[in-house]
């Protein structure tokens, strides 16, 4: 029985998770600084985008995502003159489904953190003679660890578990699109309980070795603020 | 040191801010004024972080600010002490220093960090966080670490504020020393007079966000045509006195002003050195002979200059000459001031119910373990 667990789903999302993760980080960042700094009017708007993820049921969105990364579509079009290859039902398309899925769970916490420091700390790192890039990696990043670090949990996490948008827009092509979470559905489907039970138990481990992981960081080194 | 020429106006509560000044910089320059007046903001102007100021600012001939147009902060080489640190939590006292130092330009010369760190006592404290300093500790790592930025100008704002008073005596005696051990001009902002006086050489006055006065801090606070910049309580002049010696009998310390002498209790001054005095308008009453039975032992002998009434109160205000240029304010009733005959020109004795001691004098002595910052002495009888 265990033999015959095929463990490529497990690593198909892993890497799903690490490299949406990534991209979340480089995307995320600079929009929650903005959404942490701006006096704009856009605000509210850009931020109500942002967390629509939370609300919509994953089929509306895997739904949206499937319209609009189709070959037909002009994204999906550029895509494919791009790279020759479709977005739909394809890993680059998970990468780009899960980024949006996930963004309210990188934004949400650095955007806190960005707050919580406000502008005291680089207004005195600039009386130091330190620009404003310099300021941000050597003040404003140190001091929002704690941010980083609940906005990878989250979004990796979130990554792994996603089960709608993903069967919307990547299918269930093993190798390719095939997650952990849609070979768990199938698993059970086909009633091959001790491969169902036998991932389900991976991911239940994983997730909570990382949430323990996050609150013990948290509670060694309290990152005091201000 | 160059002239900063601040000519802005930007709106704050209340109302607009437009002030215009030339500082030529020198020694310790207190920006003072009543909490709200604009002081603090003017400070953020100077250091380029008010973005909402529109005018001109320039230091020598470096414009630092044109219109709306802006040099960034970190290339205008100005210290900013705040009045919360604002030290990085992330880093111990060590990593604070080093990230100023880190950023100073290459080849200044002068002072070295461990000069800094003598000079702050800053050295049991290096490996520490700042979340568990005091409030001294703390106040003080900050002012290292921006002198290890090596700026030209230092701004302070209000950096003794939260402290309290045993903090804020152990700390003014660093402050005062810092234009001429790290050679470079400050600009101090505070609402408390003793600070000024204590601390400052020169006083630029501001009262809801308006230049208010300007000068040399005795004859600026002497000043009767001003509204007292210090408030009523307080309000009086600034004097420099000799020490003469010490009379161990009473305990009193003898000094000499302009050929007169003053007698205030304390131990701690050696003969020579030069303080500065400050005395309260109120604490002085005018005398036209000189009394004999009464308490009081300081009795300065002068000749009025200016009485100033003070409309719709029963008071007025006096400046006495009292020899060597220098002058006592002192405060009465304008009936007082009409039973005795006061007027400019007429001889007088002031009555000095009570001195504070405020610092040595220009210049200072090395090695003199006198404490400044003590906090003010007072002298009563």
């Amino acid at each position: 029985m265990i033999g015959a667990l095929d463990l490529g789903p497990l690593w198909l999302t892993l890497r799903l998770a690490a490299i949406s993760t990534l991209i979340l980080l480089i995307l995320g960042t600079p929009l929650a600084w903005w959404l942490a700094h701006t006096g704009s009017r856009a605000k509210s708007v850009i931020e109500a985008v942002t967390a629509l993820p939370l609300v919509l049921p994953p089929t509306v969105l895997g739904f949206y995502l499937l319209v609009f990364l189709s070959p037909g579509s002009a994204i999906g079009g550029m895509w494919v003159r791009m790279t020759g290859e479709n977005l739909t039902f394809s890993f680059s398309g998970l990468v780009v489904a899960t980024v949006i899925y996930a963004l309210p769970f990188t934004v949400q916490p650095l955007q806190a953190s960005f707050e919580s420091i406000g502008r005291a700390p680089l207004e005195a790192a600039a009386t130091l003679r330190a620009s404003g890039w310099d300021a941000f990696f050597t003040v404003a990043t140190p001091m929002a660890l704690r941010g980083y670090l609940t906005a990878v949990v989250l979004s990796f996490a979130h990554a792994i578990g996603e089960f709608g948008v993903v069967l919307m827009v990547g299918g269930n092509i093993p190798g390719r699109t095939k997650v952990i979470s849609i070979a768990i559905y199938e698993h059970v489907e086909t009633l091959e309980y001790a491969q169902a039970h036998m991932l389900s138990l991976i991911l239940l481990v994983f997730s909570f070795v990382a949430l323990v992981a996050v609150y013990s960081i948290n509670r060694r080194f309290p990152l005091r603020v201000g | 040191m160059g002239a900063l020429s601040v000519d802005i106006s930007l709106p704050l509560p209340g109302f607009t801010m437009a002030f215009s000044h030339v500082f030529h910089l020198r020694g310790i320059t207190a920006l003072f004024g009543p909490s709200g007046c604009g002081k603090s903001t003017l400070l953020r102007v100077i250091a380029g972080l008010e973005r909402r100021a529109a005018g001109r600012v320039a230091y020598g001939a470096e414009v630092w600010q044109e219109g709306r147009r802006m040099m960034p902060t970190h290339r205008r080489g100005v210290g900013f002490v705040f009045q919360d640190t604002r030290l990085f939590p992330h880093l111990d006292v060590a990593g604070n220093l080093r990230y100023a130092q880190r950023r100073a330009p290459s080849g200044a010369g002068g002072f070295s960090r461990d000069d800094v760190i003598d000079a702050l006592d800053l050295a049991p404290l290096l490996g520490r966080r700042p979340h568990l300093l005091s409030g001294g500790e703390r106040q003080r790592v900050a002012i290292g670490r921006t002198l290890l930025s090596r700026p030209r100008l230092l701004l302070m704002d209000e950096p003794l504020a939260a402290l309290d008073a045993h903090r804020k005596g152990d700390l003014m005696p660093h402050i005062a020393r810092l234009p001429q051990m790290f050679g470079l001009p400050v600009l101090y902002v505070t609402h408390a007079i003793d600070e000024v006086t204590r601390l400052a050489d020169d006083i630029v006055a501001l009262a809801d966000g308006r230049l208010l006065a300007a000068g040399e801090v005795a004859a600026t606070l002497e000043r009767l045509d001003l509204p007292p910049v210090s408030g009523r309580f307080e309000a009086g002049s600034v004097i420099e006195a000799d020490v003469l010696g010490f009379e161990r009998k009473y305990m009193l310390t003898r000094l000499d002003v302009a050929g007169q002498t003053l007698v205030m209790p304390g131990t701690s001054v050696p003969p020579g050195a030069r303080l500065r005095l400050r005395v309260r308008a109120r604490d002085v009453s005018l005398a036209l002979s000189r009394p004999h039975d009464i308490s009081i032992r300081n009795i300065l002998s002068g000749r009025l200059i200016e009485i100033r009434a003070e409309a719709d109160t029963a008071f007025a205000e006096a400046l006495v000459d009292i020899g060597g240029g220098q002058h006592l304010r002192a405060r009465l009733t304008r009936a007082s001031v009409a039973d005795l005959g006061l007027a400019p020109g007429v001889a007088v004795f002031a009555l000095i119910k009570s001195v504070a001691f405020d610092r040595r004098a220009l210049p200072r002595r090395e090695g003199d373990d006198l404490r400044p910052g003590s906090p003010g002495r007072h002298g009563r009888d």
